[in-house]
């Protein structure tokens, strides 16, 4: 990392904004840096639409009335405000007292209606009604083909062509709900294609229709606008939390991180308190874990690349990980140690994933699980044991269930057969 | 859509780096001189590894009468390009290439028209900008293109390749504001990369009407070299955007034929056709 040490130099001269509480998730600025990371790298065809957007959105923000259209429809139809649920018996379980953040009662199952929902009515400001998404597992594919349907608006889907396989079941939802799926085959046919598909779609189509990010990521002003349109997330959390417990927030916050846009909410909502910060990262797909420094689909964030900077295939159980970057901000996090972040691996996600469906009623989406699972592990290790815990459910697990189920007859399987050759 | 109201004091940081001035590097001063003789100039793209005989192609592209050879430097994720140079892209990556090895077979190949490199800024940010600037000079690569390093962000990479005499080109695109139009095309060096159409790299049947109007557009702001890439496909569009551009940039139309099995010599045919369009 030594040669590009100058260039980090070089970015963080921003003045005085690395260890400042108050800016902490606050606005990135023009040039969209945290730190030094995030920035805007795209080819100069999507400069005007990437700066029409960021104007767009400083007015919109800054404006009661947007503020009031979108709460009300995210209050009316996505079912917010989102309830805060103790776990009795995994708490007693574990021996930390755990809280969820029910993001899988949202509408659409998951945190991201809170996203799609912002974007589209500023799609709608700027007089564009197209609306183009990519997925992972589908979650923010079908968020944005419900608020395509809401709103009357086209809708075209990206999602990698092993994705529309393991998460057939949302690909029929999309369309259902109206929208158009394309099934990348570029590449490693995952994510991270399914961002270079609808970027290039974007590149030719970008004065009519809207680029609806799922996640923190891309280029400025995305991963900012995103943040902001999940920090509901967040906020509604923590007051939820002073209620539940006498005034105090919980001692630590805890979130699964793709591209980390539950997380960002999440934390949005307690930077300013005592709170410890912890986003979980699929163990094969960990871009703060294992990843270094480089630029991918607009920004400068932490990536899974190899010495060439040819990015590397993240591998995970959960679609909506399969990600070989993180967004720029949560790098930022870590690298000032606002947040911290940590991985769980597949085998103690699917035990989550059971666990919590048994002790709790709640089916978590696997992303959500990795979440759960780091918090079982480390309970009584890094979490001392009566601590109280939030975790942000980001989403419902209706959509695994299907490869959950295969999962666990495989390794069944695999159990007996290994006893027969023992045998 | 005009972004002439946004980031004024973002551009004007920018504008005055001071970069656009001074000295003159080999693609310039080649463009320049075949203006002032009254030639179009022509610019060919090929992947650097796409296939064996890639050494061979780009020597054809001199052969045929190419001004400038630009070489892509082979990046797992190329946001810009269609499905033909994406897959030459993997093709060169496959068979075990990497920009570095790309850059420093350069030399090798004895090229005497002016090589620029195209590839993305993760490639150079990885490698480490002061190093990869070297890499490229020592390598005689006389200019880079870096598809995703907008004006705003392009100083350091400026600083650093001037430093090692690389004349850095960026591209204008039919919806960049005028004003962005000046200070891109104050901060570009070697030529104005336009870009044709607001899409993809790959082939198009007909020549938008954005290609003129953006060659037009950047003509206004500039005395630079202007050269259109990104849509034109055929000898007869590459001769209708020279009707006011002072040169092409030819990619997929190359880069489709090699991938087809085409060897050197039909890619010299193929480019002769293209200088006598212009001619």
């Amino acid at each position: 990392m030594r040669e590009t040490s100058s260039v980090a130099d070089t970015y963080s001269g921003s003045p005085g904004n690395i260890h400042s509480q108050l800016d902490v998730m606050g606005d990135p600025g023009r040039t969209g840096r945290y730190g030094e990371y995030g920035g805007r790298y795209v080819p100069e065809p999507l400069m005007a639409a990437c700066l029409e957007l960021e104007n767009e959105f400083r007015l919109a923000w800054a404006d009661d009335d947007f503020h009031n259209q979108l709460d009300s429809i995210l209050r009316s139809y996505g079912g917010r405000p989102t309830p805060v649920t103790e776990c009795g018996r995994l708490s007693e379980r574990i021996g930390v007292r755990v809280l969820l953040k029910r993001e899988d009662l949202a509408h659409t199952g998951s945190h991201k209606i809170n996203n799609v929902t912002g974007q589209a009515l500023l799609a709608r400001r700027m007089g564009k009604n197209r609306l183009i998404a990519e997925t992972g597992a589908g979650q923010h594919g079908v968020a944005t083909a419900t608020a395509a349907a809401f709103m009357g608006m086209e809708c075209t889907v990206f999602m990698g062509e092993v994705d529309t396989l393991r998460q057939e079941l949302n690909v029929f939802r999309m369309e259902l709900l109206g929208a158009n799926v394309v099934a990348v085959k570029s590449g490693s046919k995952t994510l991270k294609d399914a961002v270079n598909e609808a970027l290039r779609e974007w590149v030719s189509t970008c004065e009519t229709t809207h680029y609806c990010v799922g996640s923190v990521m891309g280029p400025h002003p995305y991963p900012w606008i995103v943040r902001e349109l999940q920090r509901v997330v967040g906020d509604e959390a923590r007051d939820q939390c002073r209620q539940l417990l006498g005034g105090q927030d919980p001692d630590w916050v805890v979130a699964c991180v793709g591209g980390g846009s539950n997380a960002a909410g999440t934390f949005a909502g307690f930077t300013d308190t005592s709170s410890n910060l912890v986003g979980v990262e699929a163990a094969g797909g960990a871009a703060i874990t294992h990843g270094t420094p480089g630029i991918l689909h607009g920004m400068l964030s932490n990536l899974l690349q190899d010495d060439t900077g040819q990015i590397l295939e993240a591998k995970s159980i959960s679609a909506g990980l399969d990600y070989p970057g993180i967004g720029p901000e949560h790098a930022y996090l870590a690298s000032v140690g606002r947040a911290r972040y940590e991985s769980a691996n597949d085998d103690e996600v699917v035990k989550a994933f059971c666990q919590l469906s048994e002790l709790e009623g709640i089916i978590p989406a696997l992303e959500s699980a990795h979440a759960v699972a780091w918090v079982i592990r480390e309970a009584g290790k890094v979490i001392p044991f009566g601590s109280t815990v939030l975790i942000t459910l980001s989403g419902r697990g209706d959509k695994d269930v299907s490869q959950v189920r295969d999962i666990l007859r495989k390794s069944k399987n695999d159990n007996e057969e290994g006893r027969v050759q023992v045998g | 859509m005009d972004t002439g109201t946004t980031t004024p004091d973002l551009l004007s940081s920018v504008a005055g780096s001071g970069t656009g001035e001074g000295r003159l590097g080999a693609i310039q001063s080649k463009l320049l001189s075949a203006r002032d003789s009254g030639r179009k100039s022509l610019c060919c793209y090929l992947m650097g590894g796409m296939s064996p005989d890639w050494q061979d192609v780009a020597r054809a592209i001199e052969n045929g009468g190419a001004d400038i050879v630009e070489i892509g430097l082979p990046f797992s994720d190329p946001m810009i390009d269609g499905p033909v140079i994406q897959h030459a892209s993997k093709l060169s990556l496959d068979s075990g290439n990497s920009p570095m090895s790309v850059i420093d077979s350069i030399p090798c190949m004895d090229m005497s028209i002016p090589v620029a490199v195209m590839t993305y800024y993760n490639i150079i940010y990885k490698a480490g900008l002061y190093r990869m600037a070297g890499r490229i000079a020592s390598a005689g690569i006389a200019g880079s293109i870096i598809a995703d390093l907008p004006v705003e962000e392009s100083d350091s990479w400026v600083t650093t390749a001037n430093d090692a005499g690389i004349e850095n080109i960026m591209l204008v695109a039919p919806t960049t504001s005028p004003d962005r139009t000046k200070i891109i095309c104050d901060v570009s060096q070697g030529f104005v990369y336009c870009v044709g159409t607001m899409g993809v790299t790959g082939e198009r049947d007909e020549l938008p009407n954005s290609a003129k109007e953006v060659a037009a557009k950047v003509k206004a702001a500039t005395d630079k070299p202007t050269l259109v890439g990104i849509g034109v496909s055929t000898p007869s569009q590459a001769a209708s955007v020279c009707a006011i551009a002072d040169g092409v940039i030819l990619g997929s139309a190359i880069v489709r034929r090699i991938t087809e099995g085409e060897g050197a010599r039909g890619i010299e045919n193929f480019v002769r056709l293209l200088r006598r369009s212009i001619d």
